[in-house]
């Protein structure tokens, strides 16, 4: 860890302004807040700030959500100095890669992937290449140890990672045309390498009908409810929460995000 | 009421108490560097622990905990709490050592040597080794503005100049970035702070991170002669501390007084410091040819009794100035009195505030403290924060406790809380005749000095009487009708009556072109002196009266006498004397004395003791010292029957640069350097406004 400061005043853009639609959204976020505590929505518009300013928050940006939300200017500065996720300098154009440095990756071969970030982008974490395209960094873990080791970029994390497959990413970003995301070698999310190991024997499934009888030869999920690419992870297919069991709620639906 | 056992000492304390207040009222000595009486609790620097028994098995911060919270022995016993356990001390000396790895080891270089918190509780609870052999931790030191000098390696992060800014100053500018192991305090950006009281955050600093910018490397505690006093810069007379090294005052500290200013005192009660040195009248001058020529006192005089002696004493006025101790006052009048002048004066043209209207009539009359209790407050034709900033700190203090109504009437400005803008001019008070009682139990007028200091004055002053009739600002046991002024010296002349008397000018007709042949200013540098009049000046520094003046006859400034002085609530105070005139200056009752002499109207009195003896026998009150003679509800009806019609014009606070109010301030580059700070700031803030 470092001290965390703003950019520059030379790469600092002077003003910053949501467009319209993010401003649309963080307008629904700071109505999610009792009157007089907007600023509670500091830490989602900013990091919508964020994505909308190529991956990096620059000072303007904290100065326009901190005016927004009717805060001090500081305040909101003291929030996103806190947080790392907050990327106070320019990152590369097209990736910013968070490399996990945590034990399990570490043990499943993150140094390999760390050498290959030296290599290929730059010496130093939140070192811009020389082309701009890229930046990276060691986060802490990012919870996915059962693919370990792994690495964020963006949305997306790229899992079971070897230096190959991390260089076959890394170019895929420099050609515009990224992977998908997930695991990398092949695997199924964190199903068992090379399909499934238990309850393979067919007469555990005699008993049932033959048609419904699995055939073990293909994989043993779909990933048709998986997190899609480049999109939050939080934002998934699931049924509407329930209503607030309240009168004045009862007829009212509540908002999607 | 709480029963509880502190070290083997059984005392009951109230539940709300914290643990720390509860063991400070059993008289043990707690250290601490977060907590502060009056900022929230904290609870970061752990410097507080303490013992419990019935609470957690471990040491407890007792400031962050109650009386209330601790849970009574198995069998009903009070709970108990050791402060000079061998757990307490080992447990602060772990936190001490803490402190300590990245705390650099220069108090031989730092300004807070000498008075420094974590140094005297280092004597008790440190250790004379290191268990650490890392690098100190290093932080870059921060620009913070022209009165606050960063060394922010020495900062422990307890977060009091954090809490200062953002709930007494009212003004959050400061802030710690990159909590955690990098945290550091800083402004945004690294502005300068805005605040008119942010040097009381060098006081609340526990160690050297904040120090005094101006005073740097200046002096040691140990050096200098600490003197109790009371500041004149505004009406409210603080109690401040001035610390003098032989004959130069070094810095200017505040005292606790709860009923005025708490422990809080303005920048420029503080920084005027370097002021008392620079632009001093240290030697009379007489003008000659139009140009001012050093001369003895002999001469001076002369001069004077030789332009006197032809003068008709209705060609003869007198006025004294803001910084004006009632002593001389008293002592000009009674001069005046002597050579038969009835034109004395010491208001702004136009006021309508005059002693014959009764005390009451111009005091601050539910006093300072009442803030606390109002409910109801209006604002009229003043602006507290640039007029009395810690005033407008006890306002703001009690906003932040809720239920209070605050409305204003005049310049719409930041006052550091919210209130509801009624208009700009007087008419708006208008509504306010002829309206039911307020709902409010004790609500508060405070008619500021930029709507009396106009030409329909006294029409404004009844309009608000009226108002505050009808909205029953004054009852039975509340007094809400507050003037507030903004000269130290105003309340102290209407005490003693220094108006004009029967037929005599005043200072609207006075300063009229060709009014008078012979004019002499106590300390009045805020008006223009048409030509004509021969001025005699007694002051102190060389500022707008003096370089009117045809005779100067250089005075004492107030840390350099003893004087008395009346503040808005019409609380009697008195300076001490912390160090001496410059020069051949004198004290301005000593110079009144001699010249007196001089003229043929010898005064009766040959020592300041004689003096305050015939002016004691006079006006009573201003013998009973740091107390209030309160002034009589009936005087504001009395006022409501004031004459005039008001004009439309916007009630506009007298005091526009709040850092150059008075001939000290003005001469002082620190006030000067803050002055073009905040019209920076003023004018980066309508830039962006414009856009």
């Amino acid at each position: 860890m470092s001290v965390r400061r703003t950019a520059p005043a030379a790469v600092q853009p002077k003003e910053f302004a949501f467009t319209a639609e993010n401003l649309a959204w963080a307008k629904a976020q700071m109505a999610k807040f009792p009157e007089g505590r907007q600023a509670s929505a500091v830490i989602p518009l900013m990091w919508r700030a964020q994505e909308q300013h190529h991956g990096w928050l620059p000072e303007a940006a904290i100065r326009y959500v901190a005016d927004m939300l009717g805060m001090e200017h500081i305040r909101a500065m003291e929030v996103a100095t806190f947080y790392t996720m907050f990327l106070l300098q320019p990152v590369g154009k097209k990736a910013h890669i968070q490399v996990c440095g945590t034990t399990p990756c570490r043990l499943r071969g993150a140094d390999d992937l760390f050498e290959v970030c030296k290599h290929r982008i730059a010496h130093d974490p939140f070192e811009v290449s020389a082309d701009g395209n890229f930046s990276w960094e060691e986060v802490e873990c990012l919870g996915a140890c059962v693919n370990a080791p792994m690495a964020l970029i963006w949305k997306d994390t790229y899992e079971d990672l070897t230096a190959e497959s991390f260089e076959k990413i890394i170019d895929g970003f420099a050609a515009g045309n990224p992977p998908k995301p997930g695991p990398q070698n092949g695997r199924q999310f964190s199903a068992p390498e090379g399909g499934p190991t238990t309850l393979t024997d067919p007469a555990v499934y005699a008993a049932q009908s033959k048609a419904a009888a699995p055939q073990n030869t293909g994989p043993a999920l779909t990933d048709s409810d998986a997190k899609k690419p480049s999109v939050t992870a939080s934002n998934r297919e699931a049924p509407e929460p329930k209503a607030p069991l309240s009168k004045a709620g009862a007829d009212k639906k509540p908002k999607p995000n | 009421m709480t029963k509880v056992i502190i070290d083997g000492q059984e005392l009951d304390v109230p539940p709300e108490y914290t643990l720390l207040q509860a063991c400070e009222a059993a008289g043990a000595e707690i250290p601490r560097f977060c907590f502060h009486e009056r900022l929230s609790i904290a609870g970061n620097c752990r410097m507080c622990l303490i013992e419990v028994k019935g609470g957690p098995p471990k040491p407890v911060a007792s400031c962050a905990q109650n009386v209330r919270d601790l849970r009574p022995g198995p069998n009903g016993e009070p709970p108990q709490m050791f402060t000079k356990s061998p757990m307490v001390k080992k447990a602060r000396e772990g936190v001490m050592e803490f402190l300590l790895i990245n705390h650099p080891l220069d108090c031989p270089i730092c300004d807070q040597g000498g008075e420094c918190d974590l140094q005297d509780q280092a004597m008790a609870y440190g250790v004379d080794h290191t268990r650490y052999h890392e690098n100190k931790r290093a932080v870059e030191d921060k620009y913070i503005g022209a009165l606050v000098k960063t060394s922010m390696n020495r900062c422990i992060q307890c977060t009091r100049c954090i809490r200062f800014s953002a709930e007494v100053a009212g003004v959050s500018e400061l802030g710690a970035t990159g909590r955690g192991e990098d945290m550091e305090i800083t402004t945004y950006l690294e502005a300068a702070m805005t605040s008119e009281l942010q040097s009381n955050v060098v006081d609340l600093c526990p160690v050297g991170a904040l120090t005094s910018k101006p005073y740097a490397f200046a002096a040691r505690p140990w050096e200098l002669s600490k003197t109790p006093s009371v500041d004149v810069m505004d009406a409210l007379g603080s109690a401040i501390r001035i610390d003098a090294r032989g004959r130069e005052v070094m810095r200017i500290l505040p005292r606790t007084n709860d009923d005025i200013n708490e422990e809080w005192i303005s920048d420029k009660t503080r920084h005027v410091v370097d002021g008392l040195r620079t632009q001093r009248l240290d030697i009379p001058y007489i003008r000659e040819n139009g140009r001012l020529r050093p001369a003895t006192w002999k001469e001076a005089f002369a001069a004077i009794a030789d332009k006197m002696r032809p003068a008709k004493s209705e060609r003869v006025g007198a006025l004294a100035g803001q910084l004006a101790g009632v002593e001389e006052m008293y002592a000009l009048k009674a001069m005046m009195t002597a050579l038969g002048v009835k034109n004395i004066d010491a208001r702004y043209p136009g006021s309508p505030l005059h002693p014959k209207h009764g005390r009451g009539s111009y005091l601050f009359n539910s006093t300072i403290a009442g803030i606390d209790q109002a409910d109801a407050i209006m604002l009229i034709g003043c602006n507290p924060r640039r007029e009395a900033p810690v005033l407008n700190a006890r306002i703001r203090k009690r906003w932040r406790q809720g239920n209070v109504l605050i409305g204003v009437v005049g310049e719409q400005a930041d006052l550091t809380y919210s209130y509801t803008y009624l208009g700009a001019g007087p008419d708006s008070l208008t509504p306010m005749i002829d309206h039911a009682p307020a709902k409010a139990q004790k609500p508060m007028f405070i008619v500021g000095q930029g709507a009396l200091n106009r030409a329909d004055g006294a029409a404004v002053l009844a309009q608000a009487a009226k108002a505050a009739a009808s909205l029953g600002v004054v009852k039975d046991g509340w007094n809400g009708f507050n003037i507030l002024h903004t000269e130290a010296g105003l309340v102290g002349a209407l005490d003693i009556g220094f108006v004009p008397g029967e037929g005599g000018l005043d200072t609207g007709a006075m300063l009229k072109a060709n009014a008078l042949d012979m004019l002499f200013l106590l300390g009045v540098d805020e008006v223009d002196v048409p030509a004509g009049a021969f001025v005699v000046y007694i002051g102190t520094h060389g500022d707008r009266g003096a370089h009117r003046a045809d005779v100067i006859l250089p005075g004492a400034a107030y840390p350099e006498k003893s004087a008395t002085y009346v503040n808005t609530e019409g609380r009697v105070q008195m300076t001490t004397r912390a160090a001496f005139p410059p020069g051949d200056a004198r004290e301005d009752w000593a110079i009144l004395r001699a010249l007196s002499e001089t003229l043929g109207c010898k005064l009766p009195f040959d020592s300041l003791p004689a003096l305050r003896a015939a002016m004691y026998a006079a006006y009573p009150h201003l013998m009973r010292i740091d107390q209030i003679a309160p002034g009589a509800a009936a005087d504001i009806q009395n006022l409501s029957k004031l004459g005039g019609t008001i004009e439309k014009s916007a009630l506009v606070s007298p005091v526009s640069d709040f850092y150059f109010t008075n001939p000290i301030a003005r001469a002082s580059a620190v006030m000067a350097e803050c002055s073009a700070i905040a019209k920076a700031a003023a004018q980066k803030l309508t830039l962006t406004a414009a856009e």
